[in-house]
């Protein structure tokens, strides 16, 4: 596959299971504000899955669309980072993988609003302001829970602990991602992993959290290896389509 | 002590020029978070350039039960409005 293909594939796979994922808490978050917020920025990051799913079809050229690429891919087709499958268990997992990957994502865009590609420079400086505001709502919540009440500070570490490990997957690259730099498709990439320890490790400090110092780290998510929810998430999403693929609104 | 957030009273200024307005409100931790609460529940459709959030107890009101004595009288005061002047046609509109 054509590594620019392959790139915005594990893009758009990432920004669409997390907004799968958060779209679950449509109706159910704690308060009827955070879920407002939630759906809020599940629709931005479906959004944003379409913008690279569109590069992805055009750049591949063989008359796939978008809908194509979400919902006719099988498991091992899917290229997203292994964190965003991991499951909702609670508000404290969820909020906590949102996080982590704000964390990722904001240095990402950021970097990616220097490409020397025309359309992903372009769907950069869109995305780009939609994740400053995720990275402060979501910065804010940890803090916020994570020196909170004695509760909500071990939910809080529990979630940190448990989906830590995962956090390696979304900076996992290989030879797709350095080809796109020496093109200068992908500059700064290594700024990403600085930006995203720096972050993290302010945020936790200040929400009287620990990073688990186990070293740790789950990937494979970018080659399409993903965790046993994978399948559960796919089913879901794409019963419909796959049911009735002629079906429109 | 009550388990609840408190309440926050919402206001959004639709464009540069106008006023603040009051468009509801909605609970929240702090004035920071409802802040942010107040950017997802009313502005998702361009609806504002710029908020604020009082918290709803800070707000003083009259009993609504005095409404009688506090506003019945101008209602037989017509003439506190300047509508009884003639408008020379060289004004213009006013």
């Amino acid at each position: 596959m054509d590594p620019l293909v392959t790139f915005c594939l594990r893009m758009g796979d990432t920004t669409l299971i997390l907004g799968q994922q958060t779209a679950a808490w449509c109706g159910h978050a704690p308060v009827l504000e955070e879920d407002i917020a939630f759906a809020n920025m599940g629709l931005d990051l479906i959004g944003q899955t379409q913008l690279w799913y569109e590069i992805a079809a055009q750049t591949e050229g063989k008359g796939r669309t978008p809908d194509d690429l979400a919902f006719f891919r099988t498991e091992r087709q899917f290229l997203n980072a292994q964190l965003v499958e991991r499951p909702n268990v609670d508000f404290a997992h969820a909020l906590m993988r949102q996080y982590l990957f704000d964390a990722w994502h904001l240095p990402m865009q950021e970097a990616l609003c220097e490409s020397g590609f025309e359309s992903i420079h372009d769907l950069a400086q869109k995305s780009v302001k939609e994740v400053r505001y995720h990275i402060d709502r979501s910065r804010d919540l940890i803090v916020r829970l994570g020196d909170g009440s004695e509760e909500s500070r071990a939910k809080m570490q529990g979630a940190l602990d448990a989906l830590w490990p995962y956090a390696a997957d979304l900076m996992a690259t290989d030879e797709v991602e350095e080809t796109l730099a020496a093109q200068g498709v992908l500059p700064g990439l290594d700024r990403v992993r600085t930006a995203f320890e720096a972050e993290t490790a302010a945020t936790m400090s200040r929400a009287t959290l620990e990073i688990p110092g186990t070293g740790h780290a789950r990937i494979g998510g970018r080659t399409g290896i993903h965790t046993e929810t994978m399948g559960y998430i796919l089913a879901e999403m794409q019963s419909i389509p796959r049911s009735f693929p002629d079906a429109r609104w | 002590m009550s388990k609840e957030w408190p309440l926050w009273e919402i206001f959004i200024r639709g464009q540069h020029g106008l006023s603040h307005r009051h468009v509801g409100s909605l609970h929240a931790p702090d004035a920071e978070m409802a802040l942010k609460n107040a950017r997802d529940v009313y502005t998702r459709r361009n609806e504002g350039m710029s908020i604020w959030v009082v918290e709803s107890n800070k707000i003083t009101a009259f009993d609504p039960d005095t409404a009688e004595q506090n506003f019945a009288a101008p209602k037989s005061k017509v003439y506190r409005h300047p509508s009884f002047f003639e408008i020379p046609d060289d004004v213009g509109a006013m």
